[in-house]
């Protein structure tokens, strides 16, 4: 059994199928994306046990007893998160077809910072990061926009990091 | 992707006796190995998950540190002794991928990552890393990624990985089980090979193989730089990038451990280089003569004939960094 937004659903029987199909095919759950398919684009993240992961680099089936939060666990339309009425308020995007995994991205990656993790522009991997707007960037990179709404989407991001911390 | 049978091993000596079976392969992250299998690169009649295997601890070993193989880069990458003691680690596997990638990158894994030569992964092209005797698509075509050092008439990918670079300059060492039950080490600078007449190898593995930790010795001081020349500024693989473990004593070098990405099938290692380093003052005729031979051998292939005065300047540039020498 594998636990998507607080339900639990049976594994696929075929064990090519990714979680990226399983979510949008076997569950109805389209709001995670699918955009390269090679794990390059990042539209189709979600978080599983907390992390942030390419669901389309992973099979269902290694996935038994997971929990896995989409886009549509994060928030709804009357009920936004945070991030998600920051992406609005500061139009962080054109098209939208990136954002639900932006958004997926962003959530756990605000985790990531509050837990210390460093990453390639941290000065001393050493030391706990600040979250600098080039941090944000190297953090997000593995999640493209092909509209280029990155600078907005860095001012969204930034605004619900500088109100957490 | 082709049709497989999955299977899960609970225990190594499954884990190494189902992947001892032809076309059985082991999976664990499987960031590399599902893309190479939607592409048919990779097709396996049986695929053994060994993620419940209980090798995701790292623990000291001996006077080092032991990571298990199944540790995330991101969990290796967050661990208090790497940041602190082997920083030039922590920060070779920040340098790779995205953060959602290293979530489920795992240390064996990345050691056996294959390579991007954009014939290797197209299955249309002729690639004798992929098929033997088919040819080689690179060597007379688009080579902008390829490699430059230990090349073979049959072959000429690098090994695309930014982890194992570091590993090389601190001379880890790769812990293997057998199917027959036995285990094995061996350096990290002697896990991968060069092509040769079997470019279908990457590295030293035998079926039935299955790496079970990387052990890296006890720390040494010095300055530890990982230096990654890429296309854009992150999510990129190395065009070049250099590893060092630099001390110097008296205004003299008295450690210099360097190992070199993106230059060969295999991160480069030339023990001559530190020879000529340690207990020399450090000057930029110095840094000259250690490129001279680093790049003794070297050969472009027109597209990747950057990467001679690359190599040359990424390595004077750490060697400045490290030393303080204005270029």
């Amino acid at each position: 059994m594998i636990t998507v937004n607080g339900a639990e659903h049976a594994l696929p029987d075929d064990p090519r199928t990714s979680l990226l199909d399983f979510l949008r095919r076997d569950v109805g759950l389209t709001g995670t994306k699918k955009g390269c398919d090679h794990g390059q684009c990042g539209a189709c993240t979600v978080i599983v046990d907390g992390i942030r992961i390419n669901s389309c680099l992973t099979l269902a089936v290694m996935h038994d007893g997971d929990e896995v939060t989409t886009i549509e666990g994060i928030g709804t339309p009357d009920a936004p998160s945070a991030l998600q009425a920051a992406f609005v308020k500061h139009d962080g995007f054109q098209c939208g077809y990136c954002t639900p995994g932006q958004i997926c991205s962003a959530t756990a990656m605000l985790d990531e910072i509050a837990a210390g993790w460093p990453s390639d522009v941290t000065d001393d991997p050493a030391e706990r990061p600040t979250l600098t707007d080039e941090e944000i960037r190297e953090r997000m990179s593995g999640n493209l926009c092909r509209c280029g709404a990155y600078s907005n989407i860095v001012a969204a991001i930034r605004e619900v990091a500088g109100a957490r911390s | 992707m082709r049709p497989f049978d999955y299977q899960r091993a609970d225990a190594l000596d499954q884990a190494t006796q189902a992947t001892h079976a032809g076309g059985a392969m082991a999976i664990a992250g499987g960031t590399n190995l599902i893309d190479l299998m939607k592409l048919q690169v990779e097709t396996p009649v049986t695929l053994v998950d060994i993620n419940a295997l209980p090798l995701d601890a790292i623990a000291v070993d001996g006077d080092g540190l032991g990571i298990g193989a199944l540790v995330t880069n991101t969990d290796a990458a967050n661990d208090e002794r790497i940041r602190r003691d082997y920083p030039l680690l922590a920060r070779a596997i920040l340098a790779g991928a995205t953060q959602q990638l290293r979530n489920k990158a795992t240390t064996g894994g990345n050691l056996c990552q294959r390579t991007r030569c954009y014939y290797f992964t197209n299955i249309d092209q002729p690639c004798n890393k992929r098929e033997p005797g088919s040819g080689c698509g690179a060597i007379k075509g688009i080579a902008r990624l390829h490699a430059i050092l230990g090349t073979s008439d049959q072959c000429i990918a690098t090994y695309p990985g930014d982890m194992a670079v570091a590993l090389a300059a601190l001379d880890a060492a790769v812990v293997i089980a057998a199917a027959d039950g036995g285990e094995r080490a061996v350096p990290v600078r002697d896990f991968h090979r060069l092509p040769g007449d079997t470019p279908e190898r990457d590295n030293v593995l035998e079926p039935g193989d299955v790496i079970t930790a990387v052990t890296l010795p006890a720390p040494v001081s010095g300055r530890q730089i990982y230096r990654k020349v890429r296309e854009r500024s992150s999510y990129a693989f190395a065009m070049c990038s250099v590893a060092a473990i630099i001390d110097m004593a008296d205004g003299r070098f008295n450690r210099a451990d360097l190992a070199f990405g993106g230059l060969a099938h295999k991160p480069w290692h030339d023990a001559r280089i530190e020879e000529l380093l340690v207990g020399e003052k450090p000057s930029m005729p110095l840094f000259d003569k250690a490129a001279d031979l680093l790049l003794e051998d070297a050969q472009g292939y027109g597209e990747n004939d950057f990467k001679i005065p690359l190599a040359r300047r990424t390595l004077a540039a750490v060697l400045c960094q490290a030393t303080g020498i204005e270029p």
